[in-house]
């Protein structure tokens, strides 16, 4: 019977079906990081339960630690040290593998788990954090759970999963220049909802990703979870296996053409059922941004603030209502031209070497402007040195963002930096929720271009005219 | 793991849409490595004027009688939505919510309420909203949930069957610890692993750090 990749990757993984729907599921690989990792390896240890296989299970320090030159275990975060060293020596303890401050291996985790070969296509690989799915672009079964599954992961090498629906979506036609991953996916959310994808696995398919960069997939997937979805996959082709090559803890040798020839199997049948399929034209979109506290709050940079009175839904009405106050923002007013505070490239969603050159490209020659306060965190500390390498880091200097050590940083606001109240700020994030960037901080979440482009007019734009090759 | 069976409460109605986990528990209040200690900071960006003062609003619904008992919450559409820090589940339980009733929730956080022994009860928006207008008009009067019978029972008696996983619910009846169980089955786990290394070699690293 014809299957989609995630009935194969389920099947080559499932231990036994537990009936009632539910399915005991080998997990491959366990990542963790200082904020919910230390407190799943805390109460396994407390517990008196081991981690199972150590030598599948990685560490990195990312949500908490600063960002900026010269840190060590201090925080602007208060109490985060606490965090740091518990993660340390648990994970020590533990016997897993730690990336710890200083590694030159340490990044945000879902940075740094494609780029040291962790994450693999056709893997199943969990984080008690609810971007996992990121990893999905890789073509692995990735998703994010609480810390109490992550300790039943690490005790048993399994977790135990009820089979999400399948759904397929399915971008047509071709990406237009100065538009990229992150505009697709943020019209897919404003079209079908923060949980239009509830329930469901989604496949990401078609010619418009097919032609995206690996690193392009990991950021579509990475809001697989704002669309409200379980994960989100895209089967590995020739690209991702070319990625893959020569990662740290890839395969090598015999091992590599192997997997190699198992990974190229890894795609769904081509009469394959799923229970729903969604189609979008790639190549009808432009530049996106949000306006409100929600993924789903999106609009063409072009569009304009939308009216609450015209929705006929009142709860959605006064959640449009709420976002609107929240943001400052009166109903009909253009995207375009808002005034911003702040600008900030960095995070798990858009803060690979692509999206840092692509950044560039627009700020190359060009200086923020005045009063708009501009930072860039690169992903992980191999993308800070890469980039450093090819000269971006001046780029950006020059232009008057600042450069920093890699983290999460402000992507969230832990009671250490932020933003401050009521200041816009153009983010190349996932999350505009309501205080996440820090208290009344108003988040508009967009591609690395367009968050480039905002910081040199000062104002929300629309990066095209600014691309230079 | 803590049981659920019934209960019969204060119900609070929060019907907003997509409450995320960062709105039910702020990042600034997980100051430490520990699951106890985060009932004051839940919903901290709603329940206070000033956070940090922690000066109440009284206009939020938990701050007003009798909704400062309430053990239900009646809520909107993608309940949970956002981070899966289980942050969220341990404040709502600290703070003494048992069972949330909503349209939808985000899958991670409804996991994680059914591993806190929180019941999830999916009912559709107009159900709830009904319910909410009920418990508006007499918040005194306290709605019903039972697990064993699969029923919520309004304040003017009436009842509605609702639907959860039938491993859920076991694990919420029994108070199960899912590692424990899932344990008795370490010779499937052995048999599966030692089967799986030959056919996918690559996947077992040796421990120690490869060369690059
Ligand atoms: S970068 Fe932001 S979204 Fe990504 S893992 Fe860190 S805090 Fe979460």
């Amino acid at each position: 019977m014809p299957s989609t990749l995630i009935d194969k990757l389920w099947d080559a993984h499932t231990v036994a079906d537990l009936g009632d729907g539910t399915t005991l599921l080998y997990i491959d690989r366990v990542f963790l990081h200082e904020r919910t990792g230390s407190v799943a390896l805390q109460e396994l240890a407390a517990a008196g339960r081991a981690v199972r296989n150590p030598e599948q299970v990685f560490c990195t320090m990312d949500h908490i630690v600063d960002t900026l030159p010269g840190r060590g275990d201090q925080t602007r975060m208060p109490g985060g040290t606490e965090f740091i060293t518990a993660t340390r020596h648990a994970a020590r303890a533990a016997g897993i593998n730690l990336f710890d401050l200083g590694d030159p291996r340490q990044g945000i985790v879902h940075v740094v788990s494609p780029e040291q070969g962790i994450a693999l296509p056709g893997v199943t690989l969990v984080c008690p954090d609810s971007h996992t799915c990121t990893l999905g672009g890789l073509g692995a079964l990735a998703w994010g759970i609480g810390s109490t599954e992550g300790e039943h992961a690490l005790a048993t090498k399994t977790l135990v999963v009820r089979k999400p629906k399948l759904m397929r979506v399915w971008f047509d036609g071709h990406v237009a220049p100065g538009v990229y991953a992150k505009d697709l996916v943020l019209h897919l959310i404003q079209h079908y909802g923060a949980s239009g994808g509830s329930g469901y696995a989604v496949e990401f398919a078609g010619p418009a990703i097919s032609a995206l960069g690996v690193e392009a997939r990991l950021t579509l997937c990475n809001m697989a979870v704002e669309f409200g979805a379980f994960t989100g996959i895209i089967a590995p082709d020739e690209a991702t296996i070319d990625y893959v090559r020569g990662r740290t803890y890839a395969p090598k040798g015999a091992d590599w053409d192997r997997a190699v020839a198992h990974w190229r199997t890894l795609k769904t049948d081509a009469d394959a059922v799923f229970d729903r399929e969604i189609r979008v034209d790639a190549s009808a979109l432009g530049p996106q941004v949000t306006w409100g506290t929600s993924p789903q709050h999106g609009s063409a940079v072009d569009g304009q603030v939308p009216n609450p009175a015209a929705e006929a839904d009142a709860n959605r009405r006064q959640a449009m209502e709420r976002a609107l106050a929240y943001m400052g923002l009166a109903p009909g007013t253009p995207l375009a031209g808002l005034p911003i505070n702040a600008a900030f490239i960095g995070s798990c969603t858009n803060s690979r070497l692509s999206d840092l050159r692509e950044a560039a490209r627009v700020l190359r020659g060009r200086r923020v402007a005045p009063g708009v306060k501009a930072i860039c965190v690169p992903g992980s500390t191999p993308v800070k040195l890469a980039a450093e390498a090819e000269g971006l880091d001046q780029v950006f200097r020059d232009a008057g963002f600042e450069w920093r050590e890699s983290g999460c940083s402000m992507c969230f606001f832990a009671g250490g930096e932020s933003f401050g109240h009521e200041e816009r700020v153009v983010t190349s994030t996932n999350r505009n929720f309501e205080n996440r960037q820090g208290p009344r901080t108003r988040s508009h979440l967009a591609s690395p271009a367009t968050v480039a482009a905002s910081a040199i007019a000062g104002r929300i734009s629309d990066p095209r005219p600014l691309l230079r090759d | 793991m803590e049981k659920f069976t019934a209960l019969t409460a204060i119900a609070a109605p929060l019907l907003r849409i997509n409450v995320d986990t960062d709105a039910i528990i702020p990042s600034r209040e997980m100051k430490k490595v520990s699951k106890v200690g985060l009932k004051d900071g839940l919903f901290a960006g709603w329940r206070y004027r000033d956070p940090v003062a922690r000066t109440e609003d009284p206009d939020f619904v938990l701050n007003r009688a009798p909704y400062r008992d309430a053990r239900i919450l009646l809520t909107g559409l993608n309940f949970g939505c956002g981070s899966s820090r289980e942050h969220a589940v341990w404040a709502l339980h600290e703070w003494g919510v048992r069972c949330i009733v909503a349209p939808s929730f985000g899958a991670i956080f409804y996991g994680n309420c059914v591993r806190n022994g929180i019941l999830p009860v999916v009912l559709d928006a107009a159900r709830i909203e009904a319910l909410a207008a009920q418990v508006e008009a007499d918040p005194s009067r306290p709605v019903t949930v039972d697990l064993v019978t699969c029923t919520l029972t309004a304040p003017d008696g009436t009842a509605t069957g609702f639907e959860v996983p039938p491993a859920d619910r076991e694990m919420l009846l029994e108070g199960l610890d899912p590692i424990g169980v899932t344990l008795k089955r370490a010779a499937d786990i052995d048999a599966f692993q030692a089967a799986d290394r030959d056919r996918r070699p690559w996947i077992y690293l040796q421990p120690g750090t490869p060369a690059a």
